[in-house]
């Protein structure tokens, strides 16, 4: 415990350092960090933008659980950087401006098309950042032993400090320290667990090594000891091979569509440094996600062996001596780390069939025993560091890095929030005469505001229920509607303003309902054979995407074609270096240089 | 190349590039790296997934292996790879990028 508030205290005093030093002096500063961030810190600070609360604790134990179905989320999250590289980033870095909505609105020449985007890009980002906020308070309450609310206004006081301060630029510097802490805390212990399985010390190479010291792989020896215990074969899913599909293409394209991520490829000089920066940013997501389907089957494995058929000893009492007392005994005591985390309560036990031993069943168990242990999705990260027996400090340090994921995409998101007000809605579309100095005044204003609107959502996130599907409505959403407009945006000059209307609005609003209705609504129970095409609310985004774009292109056909200065500005675009201002186009704001 | 004539034409001040020939190249080159992507992803990673899996790569099924972390690799590979391949693109055009 007092490791952990010393690996808290020493992050956020770093954060708060660093904002201090990278204080925004201009609006181009505030969004874009001066357009002046190296490609390779761009890439760092995208990855640490980019894995969430979610990705840091939850993903490796989603996917523990999942077995082959958890792939949706690794291939989801990462292949939407080659979607970002290739057909999107360097194109928007070339256009020149501060925001998403900017290039919709300005593309197609409608401010009722930039009042979409923003629609779009403010439900998907307050959506995300409720669920970083409440990770937050979770974190602090859990092992810190603060209050759920207080825990969250200490992360809102410390987002506060570097966003209003810094804006973009303050930051992404934070988020730079942030990846390094979330990436140590992660990997360090995933060394030492795989050391201990499989004797590899990588954790991707011991993901696909024999058990140490066996002549089985670690994987076939998991699905084996599953099977026997009545859970599926760790290998497969219970999904529709279309609707894993359908998933992970949602997770692809919404990734790609997500404004939080985009606006972080207008920070570097140049559109060449956009792409390679998307490079650079998969590389640091990478050592994570390649690292959690290891650490995912290395727990799972793990938890069994070491639980399963032992015996309970209850917290609260002296752990050693219980021990000791139940080996003198002959019989195998219950891991200490059980025992300590089930005082968190993200690990439990309920004695069943009241023989004091602790079975790990699954469904269909052989023996008919009904299963007694229950295990957190977060269980597989934050006792890692234990499972592997090592020291203290590292225990401390995976609270660290969960609140570092948490802060640094809740200050991502920030940034899209605030921009959305200061400069989207009053800058060019309700006071277009504003001038950059009282801009930067209300930038800061609704930013400190959005902190705010963010940590009132983490308080009440248990009462607002589509806070809790983010992967359905944040990715779906961004993918059916942000994603077509900005692609064809780009790589068709006929695109026009009806069209992305339409376009967009198709994208928006069955996607919300299809989620809605099965997430939320009367729908909330229904099995697989009500859903459309067999398509799970979080796969629904990739079919409303395809809708989208055909609405969207048959629109615009059916209408006229844009002015010359959009399909001028269209052809500036695809080409580095010769972006020029075109009339209607660049009227209301200059592009960059 | 059809507009060779750029040094030829200084009092424009930006050299003439010939943007119709150069996005072609892109465009190309940018539905290539595509195909790669969905073949690691949605091919070998869920739609080939269960032939895949006969082979094993050290103790994992392929097609599993692909799923959770073959495809992250290639990933990373195909947008370094288009990195370098569009640098030589800008330079045949004399873009700089």
């Amino acid at each position: 415990m007092d490791w952990t508030i010393f690996w808290v205290g020493a992050t956020f005093a770093t954060y708060i350092g660093i904002a201090v030093w990278a204080r925004a002096g201009s609006t181009n500063d505030f969004y874009v960090a001066g357009h002046g961030v190296h490609p390779v810190i761009n890439g760092m600070a995208t990855a640490a933008d980019w894995m969430s609360a979610a990705s840091f604790l939850s993903m490796a134990g989603l996917i523990a659980i999942l077995g082959y179905g958890g792939s949706v989320y690794l291939m989801g999250w990462t292949g939407g950087y080659v979607l970002l590289a290739l057909l999107l980033a360097p194109f928007l870095r070339e256009f020149g401006k501060f925001t998403v909505p900017d290039f919709v609105g300005d593309r197609y020449y409608s401010d009722t098309a930039r009042l979409v985007a923003v629609i779009c890009a403010l439900f998907v980002s307050f959506t995300y950042i409720a669920g970083q906020m409440s990770g937050v308070g979770i974190a602090f309450s859990r092992f810190l032993g603060v209050d759920f609310n207080t825990g969250i206004f200490i992360g809102m006081g410390i987002v506060f400090v570097y966003a209003v301060l810094g804006g973009m630029k303050g930051v992404t510097y934070t988020q730079v320290a942030q990846y390094v802490v979330l990436i140590f805390a992660y990997t360090v212990p995933a060394i030492f667990i795989s050391l201990m399985l499989t004797g590899n010390p990588i954790p991707q190479l011991g993901f696909i090594s024999n058990v140490k010291g066996e002549d089985v792989s670690m994987i076939q020896k998991l699905s084996d000891t599953l099977t026997s215990l009545g859970f599926a074969e760790y290998t497969t899913t219970n999904k529709t091979t279309f609707d894993v599909f359908c998933i992970t293409a949602a997770l692809m394209f919404g990734t790609a569509g997500l404004p939080h991520v985009i606006i972080r490829f207008f920070t570097v000089p140049r559109p060449s440094d956009a792409r390679l920066s998307a490079g650079w940013a998969l590389v640091f997501i990478a050592l994570l996600y390649t690292v959690a389907p290891a650490v995912g089957a290395f727990s799972r494995l793990n938890v069994i062996n070491t639980v399963n058929e032992t015996t309970y000893v209850a917290p609260g009492e002296d752990y050693a001596a219980q021990a000791a007392a139940l080996e003198a005994e002959g019989v195998t005591p219950s891991p200490a780390w059980f025992t300590r985390w089930e005082i968190t309560k993200l690990v439990g036990f309920e004695d069943k069939n009241g023989d004091g031993i602790m079975q790990i069943r699954g469904p269909n168990a052989p023996d008919g025993l009904a299963n007694e242990v229950t295990i957190n999705n977060d269980i597989a990260v934050l006792a890692s560091p234990e499972i592997a027996q090592l020291p203290d400090w590292v225990v401390g340090l995976m609270v660290a890095g969960g609140l570092a994921a948490a802060l640094s995409t809740a200050a991502g998101l920030l940034m899209v929030i605030s921009s959305a007000v200061s400069h989207d809605l009053c800058r060019r579309t309700f006071f277009k005469g504003m001038s950059d100095k009282s801009e930067l005044r209300v930038a800061r204003l609704a930013a400190a505001g959005a902190v705010m609107g963010a940590g009132f959502m983490g308080i009440y996130s248990a009462q607002l229920a589509f806070v809790a599907q983010v992967v359905a409505f944040a990715f779906g959403l961004a993918a059916a509607s942000l994603f077509p407009v900005i692609l064809l945006g780009i790589f068709w000059k006929r695109m026009n303003r009806e069209g992305a209307i339409a376009s967009m609005l198709t994208g928006l609003v069955p996607t919300f309902i299809y989620i809605w209705h099965f997430k939320l609504g009367a729908g909330k129970d229904a099995g697989p054979e009500e859903w459309f095409l067999g398509v799970s609310p979080e796969g629904i985004g990739f079919v409303v995407m395809i809708l989208s774009i055909i609405v969207g292109v048959v629109v615009a056909l059916a209408t006229k074609a844009p002015p010359k200065d959009i399909q001028d500005l269209v052809e500036d675009i695809r080409v580095p270096g010769q972006r020029r201002p075109h009339g209607i186009a660049d009227a209301g704001m200059a592009p960059a240089e | 190349m059809s507009h060779n004539q750029s040094e030829t034409t200084p009092e424009v001040g930006r050299p003439e590039i010939d943007g119709k020939a150069y996005w072609k190249e892109v465009i190309r080159l940018t539905l290539a790296l595509l195909a790669i992507w969905f073949l690691v992803s949605f091919g070998a990673g869920i739609l080939f997934r269960e032939v895949l899996d006969g082979v094993k790569l050290g103790g994992a099924p392929l097609g599993f292996w692909f799923a959770q972390n073959g495809s992250i690799y290639v990933f990373v590979a195909l947008i370094f790879y288009y990195c370098i391949a569009m640098n030589r693109i800008e330079r045949k055009y004399r873009i700089e990028g």
